[in-house]
């Protein structure tokens, strides 16, 4: 039922130009792996502290407060380059299992960060139990880290 | 003996085809390499970040270097094995590439970057901990940030075959830098 949509985009002005090129894959590629490498550190800075590893001495939510324009500013990146490669192979991505993972993983994780993991990193130390807190880093651990992977394998189906 | 030679060599080892030639294992090791840059690279950026007064500005900087290093050479432990594995599985071609070259030649700035910083400014930085950072401390942070970028790109671009040595004519710039043997053309 999707398909016709996948086709669309990848005929589109912006699905052809891209392949079309030979340097505008990789080179958008390249700034989609260097936002993955900020999202990756401003994802794992938060999680290792709910997970009691890392900046310890701080406390959760001073840590969180100053992850976070760094993690929305690379998920705006990854999202502003993660389309065009999208639309350039949208054909190969709707036949691609690990694009069916990526897609509800990355919609689960946003939800997640921006619900349940900003309410715990905002309230003050003692407010949730050490467990909880470890739960919740856990958690957003295992939902970005499928995003990542599954966005790795996409590059090879 | 050239290196040419050692590359050649070990392209030739029943590991290295095994490792080129297996369905998942090269996969596996590259998806590691690649995704190992949310924790080496990721760890970087906010040690230099902090070095720019741009994140953790409460945080004294000894203090984020002591809890975030371990993990950042933990990092880049994995890159460095991940690394040496790939370029075993594809000795030859990757020996060959223009862009790995780079890649290498941009590792060692980084290397030298870094050791300028822990045997300079760093060593006095009970002096500058909380206040201002200086300046020797935040061009080695730029310094740091650029480097990395272009070792990113570098990485990135190995995998595609624009100056590859088969592909010729090159321009003689390509076929110096990358190492080309390229047999006299034929009137």
């Amino acid at each position: 039922m999707l398909l016709p949509f996948f086709q669309w985009c990848e005929s589109s002005w912006l699905g052809q130009a891209i392949p079309n090129s030979l340097w505008l894959f990789p080179v958008i590629e390249s700034v989609h792996l260097l936002a993955l490498a900020v999202i990756g550190g401003s994802v794992l800075v938060v999680d290792m502290r709910l997970l009691g590893l890392g900046l310890r001495s701080r406390p959760v939510a001073e840590i969180a407060r100053e992850a976070q324009p760094y993690l929305i500013g690379s998920l705006i990146v990854m999202i502003a380059t993660g389309v065009p490669l999208f639309f350039s192979e949208a054909v190969k991505c709707y036949y691609s299992d690990a694009f069916w993972v990526k897609m509800p993983a990355l919609a689960l994780s946003m939800l997640f960060a921006f619900t349940v993991r900003r309410m715990v990193t905002r309230a003050e130390e003692g407010r949730y139990a050490p467990i909880s807190r470890m739960a919740v880093g856990a958690i957003s651990l295992m939902l970005w880290s499928t995003v990542g992977m599954a966005g790795r394998w996409i590059g090879f189906s | 003996m050239s290196l040419l030679w050692v590359a050649e060599w070990l392209a030739g080892t029943n590991y290295s085809i095994a490792l080129h030639e297996s369905q998942y294992m090269y996969t596996i090791v590259e998806s590691v390499h690649v995704l190992t840059l949310c924790i080496f690279i990721g760890f970087a950026v906010l040690f230099d970040l902090r070095l720019l007064n741009k994140a953790l500005t409460r945080v004294p900087v000894s203090e984020v270097a002591r809890q975030l290093l371990p993990w950042t050479i933990g990092g880049f432990v994995i890159m460095v094995i991940t690394g040496v594995a790939l370029f075993y599985a594809i000795p030859v071609r990757t020996y060959l590439s223009i862009w790995f070259r780079f890649k290498v030649v941009f590792l060692l700035l980084a290397g030298l970057n870094v050791w300028i910083f822990h045997s300079g400014v760093y060593a006095r930085v009970a002096e500058w901990d909380l206040t201002f950072t200086p300046r020797a401390a935040r061009r080695a942070a730029v310094a740091s940030l650029v480097l990395w970028t272009l070792i990113i790109v570098f990485g990135r671009f190995i995998a595609y075959n624009w100056f590859d040595c088969d592909i010729q004519p090159q321009s003689s710039f390509v076929n110096f830098v990358a190492g080309c043997v390229v047999p006299p053309a034929t009137p």
